[in-house]
């Protein structure tokens, strides 16, 4: 919110927002999906602003499965369509919609970047953050390890399968170890829930945050 | 008959303990392939659409299969072999076993083949009384090990050469030292030795040309070539799914399928065998039979989207990419075929009731996507036969437990209702707080503590609408 009010955006929250539906969708029940989905398209559908959001997988589910819950010849396939072409995840919004990269952002800290998988190779968001890291004044970007190799949520397989998304957390937490970093940084809430559990988890004092609060951010200790 | 086909894939049961030493041999092998290949893939600047193609080659045979396969058998024929069709394993093990049978074949030697691996082909010949021998190193091994392969193209890859040394020392009663160059050897010596003793060579195919009836086998170690010159009778074991229709379509493939295996250019051997032996002049086999295997696959192409699983070459990138089976190995799939692909192919041919397991048995990262020489959409294929799991379709009922299903339609209700979602958001962290040790969950009861076992999870707040709504 901070961000946008320093750029003169005014932001709107939609009270009946719910969620996108991709974890039902991703486990398989794609009819219950399709219901969340409608309310979704129902909510968003009362203006014709750009949707953001702070998570990568959120952005994917709409953008890239919408068109299947609503394939044209069902009734809310315009729509469906409308709303999908408005989506961004947020540095996607910024550096390409807003066309801005320099928020005048301060954060005297070293930092490393897990680029989520549906960000990444969902949506292609990649240069995009680093973009948004360059313009951040102080900060000490430290490159990550198999950086691009899944953290180990992913959804429901984090607890259909626990002990395999255990062990690859573990490499993921061992890699941002070998760092010596303070914050990692990745843009999807699932990612961030399981890389500050794992660090918790390991008694680690990096701190998983979100990139949004890298760019909130003007100069102190967070 | 027994084979190795499951009754169930226990994928989970498998997954709590892996040894220790699986991963690390995995990983050290398909990260020097990944490597190689990544070079490899650099000298191409025409790579994405290289994939294109082959893509749209896949697809189109597989779409128009019946015209090629007519027209493959017919060639065949035409270059003086037998062609023969077995609509699953147990036939086309019967189909091995009668040529074998009416040769008064006793001893059968084996190139790398994962038809002949899908179809239990080495227990039904041993059931038979016919002794058959693996020829490729590392199906040597395992066949010594008594099991399966573990990765499509490295059958042994989950082993480390200390433990085939002492395979070796154990089941051969032979000295060897753990190092590579001496147990070729040791291998190459007793393998020598059944090339000559052979009546019958098995091999499977990478591809068949349907222009011109032409098996294409591409392997590193030349054991291919003497299975498929040396005996007197050639079989072939193939699933329909190995048909291109030209040469031009194969060049295009065979580009992609050793960069994206093992990152070499073109694999070490590629051989191409047309015909049988013309006379006592020319060398190689009197007879050629090839087996085309169904088992299934005719009903995954009424699927378009199942449909795209028969586009894959085998060449095992998805495995060497994907951090699950980096992290389980092969055998966590219960079948011949693991990995990404695995985990799409075998619920599709044996049913989602006994493979309901490995759909969900991916985290959907898309890595395997990405690096796919054909493009097999795996992550929707994935997320379709999810779908079945959960949701059945009109030939399929669903298999998963009742209360999963119950949990999907309860937790659509929370999202699809905004007042009961903001009730939920409110009340949750007030169920919760007695549990909230300094902003963390460290422990839920089942079925959270799936969570709660691995990580703690982070304590509920509702604070944003509050702070919204001033």
């Amino acid at each position: 919110m901070k961000i946008l009010q320093r750029l003169d955006i005014e932001p709107i929250f939609l009270p009946n927002q719910t969620c996108c539906g991709q974890p039902l969708f991703n486990s398989g029940f794609k009819n219950q999906a399709k219901l969340i989905a409608t309310e979704f398209l129902k909510t968003f559908g009362v203006n014709d602003y750009p949707i953001v959001s702070p998570s990568g997988s959120c952005v994917d589910m709409v953008v890239h499965h919408y068109h299947e819950l609503f394939p044209a010849g069902t009734p809310e396939h315009d729509l469906c369509k409308d709303i999908t072409s408005r989506t961004y995840e947020f540095s996607q919004f910024l550096v390409n919609f807003i066309k801005i990269t320099d928020l005048g952002a301060s954060f005297p800290h070293k930092v490393t970047y897990h680029p989520s998988c549906h960000l990444l190779r969902g949506l292609g968001v990649n240069q995009e953050v680093y973009q948004l890291l360059n313009g951040v004044r102080n900060l000490q970007l430290i490159p990550l390890p198999e950086a691009e190799t899944c953290c180990g949520f992913g959804g429901v397989f984090s607890v259909v399968y626990p002990d395999v998304s255990r062990k690859m957390m573990n490499n993921k937490i061992k890699n941002i170890l070998s760092t010596d970093v303070e914050y990692v940084i990745a843009n999807d809430a699932g990612c961030l829930m399981n890389i500050s559990g794992g660090l918790s988890k390991a008694g680690s004092s990096v701190k998983a945050i979100h990139l949004i609060e890298v760019l909130a951010s003007t100069g102190g200790d967070q | 008959m027994t084979d190795r086909t499951p009754n169930y894939i226990h994928f989970s049961d498998y997954t709590k303990h892996i040894p220790e030493n699986i991963p690390v041999a995995v990983q050290q092998a398909t990260n020097r392939f990944l490597g190689n290949r990544e070079a490899r893939v650099a000298e191409l600047p025409n790579w994405q659409e290289l994939r294109q193609v082959a893509h749209e080659i896949r697809l189109h045979t597989l779409e128009n299969l019946d015209f090629y396969l007519t027209q493959l058998e017919r060639q065949v024929v035409q270059n003086g072999g037998v062609v023969h069709w077995a609509a699953n394993s147990a036939e086309a093990r019967a189909i091995v076993i009668d040529i074998a049978t009416q040769h008064q074949v006793k001893t059968v030697v084996k190139a790398k083949s994962m038809a002949s691996e899908e179809i239990g082909l080495n227990e039904g010949l041993s059931e038979a009384g016919i002794q058959s021998f693996e020829t490729d190193l590392g199906e040597f091994i395992i066949q010594l090990a008594g099991v399966g392969p573990s990765h499509i193209i490295v059958p042994a890859v989950h082993l480390k050469k200390e433990e085939i040394a002492n395979l070796f020392a154990n089941k051969l009663g032979v000295e060897a030292p753990p190092e590579p160059v001496q147990l070729t050897a040791i291998a190459r010596n007793i393998l020598r030795e059944k090339f000559l003793k052979a009546e019958m060579g098995i091999s499977g195919a990478n591809f068949l040309i349907a222009e011109t009836g032409t098996l294409v086998i591409v392997t590193n170690e030349g054991n291919g070539r003497m299975c498929t010159t040396m005996p007197d009778i050639h079989v072939a074991v193939v699933g329909i799914d190995k048909v291109v229709p030209d040469w031009d379509s194969l060049t295009v493939l065979l580009k992609l399928l050793a960069r994206s295996a093992t990152g070499q250019k073109l694999s070490t051997y590629t051989s191409f065998i047309s015909a049988t032996s013309r006379g006592s002049s020319e060398g190689g086999p009197k007879e050629f039979h090839l087996i085309l295997l169904d088992n299934g696959r005719t009903r995954i192409l009424h699927d378009p989207l199942g449909r795209e699983t028969l586009k894959c070459i085998r060449c095992g990138c998805c495995l060497n990419v994907c951090p699950v089976y980096k992290n389980v190995g092969g055998y966590a799939y219960g079948w011949f075929i693991s990995g990404p692909i695995g985990a799409i192919f075998t619920p599709q041919i044996l049913g989602t009731h006994i493979a309901q397991e490995l759909p969900f048995a991916s985290s959907l990262c898309g890595a395997c996507v990405d690096v796919c020489p054909v493009k097999v959409p795996i992550t929707e294929i994935l997320l379709h036969l999810r779908q079945r799991v959960v949701e059945g379709n009109q030939h399929v009922k669903p298999s998963a437990p009742l209360w999963i299903r119950s949990a999907g339609k309860i937790g659509t209700l929370a999202f699809q209702i905004p007042w009961l979602y903001q009730l939920g958001t409110r009340l949750l962290p007030f169920l919760t707080a007695p549990l909230n040790k300094r902003g963390w969950i460290p422990s839920l009861p089942p079925p959270f503590n799936r969570w709660t076992r691995v990580r703690p999870f982070p304590a509920f707040s509702a604070r944003f609408r509050k702070w919204w709504s001033k």
